[in-house]
C-alpha cells in the first residue's frame, strides 16, 4: 500500500526522470522515481562515488581490502570499487579478501564465485580458512554445540579471520558490502536489546579507527533492493531474487547460510521490508535518526587491551575467539556463551549433580536423624 | 523442605504441594515456595488471598496468576505514586487537567489522581491548621468526530457516558471539557470544522494525516488547559505506547528529538506535561480496569493506519515472544540524553511544602549542557536539529518557504505539501496560532539587533527589514 507519489508530475511523465529522452525501464526503490536502465546505472554508481567522497573513506595510495562473500553485496561492492577506482581515479590498491568457514553446501560454492571474480575484475584474492587459523570449520563446530549458538562462533571467528587476512594483506582498510538495509535493521535491533553503547557506533560509515584495522561500509545509503536490481538489465518483477545477470555480466551467489536459524534479526527485516512498501524513505530515516540520538559520549565504553593468548585486540584478558576456541578444544561448548558464571558445563555439570545428590540423601534422611 | 518421605511420622511442617487447601504457609517454608505457591494459589506478596486468574479457569499467566487483586493494585497504584512524588509532578497548588480519551489507560489515569486528590482532600479535613490546600482536578476530552469515521450519535452517547463517569467521581467536583480540534482556529470563524477537514483532506500522506491530528489534538488540549488555569496536563501514555513512539520516531527520522517526548515531564508546552503512568504497561492497566470494573469507552476502537498500524502490530509480535520487550524499549530509549526542559519548572511557589522543593531540586535533572536556544517544529514542537538560518528581509512570497523550512524534516516530508502552489493553500489551512509560531523569533532578533546598531545606520530606509 503506497503512500501518496511524492514526486512532482512532469508534463512528459512517460520519458524517464533523469534525462528525459529513454523511455523508463524501472521504479526506484529508493525515491519511485521512473527511471531509465542507463540513467539507474549512472545514479546508482554516483551515489556510491559521492558517499565514499564526501566522508573522505580513501586516501590515494591505500590498499584496501574488499570482504567478499561471493553473495550479491560484495560482488557489486566489488565491482562498483574497481569501476570507480579506474573512473574517478582514487588511486588504490584494491584486493578480494574471502573467508572459508568450511560450511559445505554454502560456503564452497560462493567461493567458486570469488575466484571467478578475481578473474573477472582482476582483482588478487586471499582465502582466510578458519580450519587454517583456528583448526576447526563451522560444519565440526556445529556437530559439537548443536545449533543454538552457532552464528556467536561464526561472527567471532570471521571478525578476526577478516583482519588477520587484512593484516597479512598489509591493506589500510577493509570495506564491506554492508548495506542501508543492514544498517537499519542493526539499529532497531540495538533498540530492542537495549545496547546503547553499540546504538551509538553502528551508524558511523567507518568504524574501528582505532583497532588494528578501519573498516568502511560505502554502501551505508544504498538499498538492498537497488543492489539487487544493478546486476540485472530487464527487472520485470522487483519480488524475484535474481541469481543471473544479464547486461552487466555480473554473477553472484545468492543463498542464505544453511545454517541460518530464525535469528533475532529477522524480526527486524521482516519489519523493514514492510515498512519500505509503505514509504520507501524510512530505511534512510532509521539510519538519519541513528546518527542523532543524543546519546551521551560518557556512555561506559570498554577498556581496550590485548588478548594473552594470542594478541588480538580485546577487553578482557582473553579475546572472545580464544575464550571461545577453548571451550571448543577442551569439549567445553557452552565456554563464552551467556553470562559468565564460571564453568557451567562438563566439570559445572559434575559439580552440580553431585550438589543435587547430597541435597537428595539429606532429604531422603528422616526427620530428626539429622547430623548437625 | 526438611521432609520429602510421605512416610514421616513426626509433625512436621509438610510440604506446601501437598496441602493444596492450607490458606497459611509455614513462615520457615516461605522462602524456597516461591516456584510451588504460583501453581497452587496463593499471592507472591501477601501469601493470603488467591491470585486474580484463579477460578477463572486457572488460565492467567504473568501478574494475574501472581498477585491477587488488592497487592496488583496497590503495585500499580505506588508506580503511579512514586512517579508523581519524585517528579514533583503534582503539587498543592496545582491545578491538573487530565486527559481523556477514554481508553484504558486515561480511565487509570482519572481513576488514581482522583484518589490521591481524596486523600489530600481527607487530609486537609482532619488537620487542624489547613495549611496544605488540595489540588484542583478537571478532565478535558478532544472531539475528532469531524474527521473521524465515527457517528455523531456514538460520540454524543460516549460523551454523556464520560460525563457520568466523571460526576460519579466527586467529591472533590472536577470540571469536565469537551474540546473539539476545530476549536484551535481564532473564534468567530463559522467553518472551523470546515477548515480542519480540508486541512486534513490536504495532506496527502496517511501516517501525515493521523500524526497532525494527534499534534492538534495535543494543541486543543494545552489550549483548554491555559483558557481554564491550568497549571498540568496528565497524559495517560503508558509503557507500552512509549515504545510504539520509540520505534515510530525512529522510523520517520526524529531520532534527536525522541528523548525529548518519552520522559516524565514535558516542560516545553505552556501547560507542562506529566507522564505519571509511563512505567505501567497496556496490559497491567486493562487487568485493573477489569478487576476494579472501570469501563473504556468503546470511541477508542480507531486502528490505527500506515506507518503507526505497521508499528503497533510489530510491538505486539515482539511482546508476544518476550512479554518484557516495551520495557525494554523504553528502558534502551530513557538512556538517550533528556533536554533541558524535561524537568518540572523550579516552583517558586510560598505554598508548596519545602520538602516537596526540595524532592524537586533532588531529582531534577541535571541539564547536560547550558540552556540552548532550541528552536521547535511549528506543528509538532519537536526540538529541530540544525535549523535552518534565517532569511533575513525575506519577501512576501517567501514566507511560506520560511514557514516549510521552519518545520522538521519529518513534518516537512509527511505533512506538507510539497509544492509551492498547494504550501501557500496549505498555510492558510492551519490554525493561525500554528503559523504564527515560526515567525515571532526571526522578527523579534532583527529588531534587538536593529536597535543596537540604530546608531550607526546612516540610511532610514527599510530595506534590511
Amino acid at each position: 500500500m503506497e503512500e501518496g507519489n511524492k514526486i512532482p508530475k512532469s508534463a512528459s511523465s512517460r520519458l524517464c526522470c533523469r534525462c528525459n529522452e529513454r523511455k523508463p525501464a524501472l521504479k526506484r526503490p529508493k525515491t519511485l522515481e521512473q527511471i531509465c536502465r542507463k540513467c539507474f546505472y549512472e545514479v546508482f554508481e554516483e551515489e556510491i562515488h559521492q558517499v565514499i567522497v564526501g566522508n573522505q573513506l580513501f586516501k590515494a595510495g591505500e590498499r584496501v581490502a574488499i570482504g567478499a562473500s561471493g553473495g550479491k553485496d560484495s560482488t557489486v561492492l566489488a565491482y562498483v570499487m574497481s569501476e570507480l577506482n579506474r573512473r574517478h581515479n582514487y588511486g588504490l590498491d584494491l584486493f578480494l579478501l574471502s573467508v572459508d568457514e568450511g560450511i559445505t553446501g554454502y560456503r564452497d560454492d560462493s567461493l567458486e564465485t570469488v575466484k571467478r571474480n578475481e578473474v573477472q575484475y582482476g582483482l588478487p584474492l586471499k582465502i582466510v580458512s578458519y580450519k587454517e587459523l583456528y583448526g576447526w570449520t563451522m560444519d565440526e563446530i556445529v556437530k559439537v554445540i548443536g545449533l543454538k549458538n552457532n552464528c556467536t562462533f561464526c561472527g567471532v571467528f570471521r571478525r578476526q579471520a577478516l583482519d588477520r587476512g587484512a593484516a597479512y594483506l598489509k591493506v589500510d582498510k577493509l570495506v564491506t558490502g554492508h548495506n542501508a538495509d543492514d544498517i537499519a535493521e542493526t539499529v532497531l535491533l540495538n533498540i530492542l536489546r537495549g545496547d546503547v553503547a553499540r546504538l551509538s557506533r553502528c551508524t558511523s560509515i567507518t568504524t574501528g579507527e582505532d583497532g588494528p584495522i578501519p573498516r568502511c561500509k560505502p554502501f551505508k545509503y544504498t538499498y538492498e533492493k537497488e543492489i539487487v536490481i544493478y546486476p540485472c538489465s530487464y527487472c520485470k518483477n522487483l519480488n524475484q531474487n535474481h541469481t543471473y545477470a544479464y547486461f552487466k555480466k555480473l554473477d553472484y551467489f545468492s543463498t542464505e547460510c544453511i545454517y541460518s536459524p530464525n535469528a533475532y534479526r529477522g524480526f527486524a527485516r521482516e519489519f523493514i521490508k514492510d515498512l519500505e512498501r509503505i514509504r520507501p524513505r524510512a530505511i534512510v530515516d532509521i539510519i538519519k535518526s541513528g546518527e542523532n540520538f543524543r546519546i551521551s559520549t560518557s556512555t561506559k565504553m570498554p577498556e581496550q587491551g590485548t588478548c594473552e593468548r594470542c594478541g588480538y585486540i580485546s577487553s578482557q584478558k582473553w579475546c572472545k575467539a580464544c575464550v571461545l576456541l577453548e571451550g571448543l578444544n577442551r569439549g567445553l561448548p557452552k565456554l563464552g556463551i551467556g553470562r559468565s558464571r564460571g564453568l557451567e558445563n562438563g566439570n559445572g555439570n559434575r559439580k552440580d549433580m553431585e550438589q543435587n545428590g547430597d541435597v537428595r540423601s539429606i532429604e531422603s534422611k528422616q526427620c530428626g536423624s539429622l547430623d548437625f | 523442605m526438611a521432609c520429602n518421605s510421605g512416610n514421616c511420622q513426626s509433625n512436621c511442617h509438610q510440604n506446601e504441594q501437598v496441602a493444596e487447601n492450607d490458606s497459611i504457609p509455614t513462615p520457615t517454608t516461605g522462602s524456597n515456595d516461591g516456584g510451588h505457591q504460583q501453581q497452587q494459589g496463593v499471592c507472591l506478596k501477601c501469601k493470603v488471598s488467591p491470585p486474580i486468574s484463579s477460578g477463572s479457569g486457572g488460565g492467567g499467566t504473568g501478574d494475574e496468576a501472581r498477585f491477587c487483586a488488592d497487592c496488583f493494585r496497590a503495585n500499580l497504584f505506588g508506580k503511579f505514586r512514586l512517579a508523581v512524588t519524585s517528579h514533583a509532578m503534582i503539587t498543592p497548588s496545582d491545578n491538573v487537567l487530565v486527559a481523556f480519551s477514554g481508553g484504558v489507560a486515561s480511565r487509570v489515569a482519572l481513576q488514581f489522581v482522583h484518589e490521591m486528590q481524596q486523600r489530600a482532600q481527607k487530609n486537609y479535613e482532619a488537620s487542624k491548621d489547613r495549611s496544605l490546600p488540595v489540588f484542583g482536578v478537571g478532565v478535558a476530552f478532544v472531539d475528532e468526530s469531524s474527521v473521524c469515521s465515527i457517528s455523531k450519535d456514538g460520540v454524543e452517547e460516549a460523551i454523556q457516558e464520560m460525563k457520568s463517569t466523571v460526576s460519579k467521581l466527586a467529591p472533590p467536583v472536577k470540571q469536565f471539557h469537551v474540546v473539539s480540534s476545530a476549536s484551535l482556529y481564532s473564534s468567530g470563524s463559522s467553518d472551523e470544522k470546515d477548515r480542519l477537514k480540508k486541512l486534513i483532506g490536504a495532506v496527502d500522506d496517511v501516517t501525515g494525516k493521523d500524526d497532525l491530528l494527534m499534534h492538534l489534538r495535543m494543541w486543543a488540549l494545552q489550549k483548554v488547559a491555559s483558557e481554564n488555569g491550568y497549571t498540568k496536563l496528565v497524559l495517560g501514555l503508558c509503557t507500552s505506547r512509549i515504545a510504539c513512539h520509540v520505534i515510530a520516531a525512529t522510523v520517520k527520522g526524529q531520532g534527536y528529538s525522541l528523548s525529548a517526548d518519552i520522559q516524565y515531564v514535558d516542560a516545553r508546552w505552556e501547560v507542562p506535561v506529566v507522564l505519571p503512568l509511563r512505567d505501567c504497561t497496556t496490559q497491567e492497566l486493562s487487568i485493573l480496569c477489569r478487576i476494579d470494573g472501570l469501563k473504556p469507552s468503546q470511541l477508542v476502537n480507531d486502528l490505527p493506519s500506515g506507518i503507526n498500524g505497521l508499528i503497533s502490530s510489530f510491538v505486539r509480535l515482539l511482546q508476544e515472544e518476550n512479554p518484557s520487550r516495551e520495557s525494554t524499549i523504553v528502558r534502551t530509549a530513557g538512556k538517550l540524553t533528556p533536554f533541558h526542559f524535561n524537568r518540572v519548572p523550579e516552583i517558586n511557589d510560598s505554598n508548596v511544602p519545602l520538602a516537596t522543593i526540595r524532592r524537586q531540586k533532588r531529582y531534577n535533572l541535571k541539564p547536560q549542557e547550558s540552556i540552548s536556544s532550541e528552536s521547535f517544529c511549528p506543528i509538532c514542537n519537536s526540538p529541530v536539529i540544525d535549523s535552518n538560518s534565517p532569511s533575513w528581509g525575506s519577501p512576501k512570497t517567501c514566507q511560506f518557504t520560511e514557514f516549510a523550512s521552519s518545520c522538521c524534516s519529518s513534518c516537512q516530508f509527511q505533512i506538507l505539501p510539497q509544492d509551492q502552489l498547494s504550501m501557500k493553500e496549505f498555510c492558510s489551512l492551519l490554525p493561525e496560532r500554528l503559523v504564527a509560531r515560526s515567525k515571532p523569533k526571526y522578527n523579534g532578533n532583527l529588531d534587538m539587533l536593529r536597535e543596537q546598531i540604530q546608531d550607526c545606520l546612516l540610511s532610514d530606509s527599510d530595506g534590511e527589514t
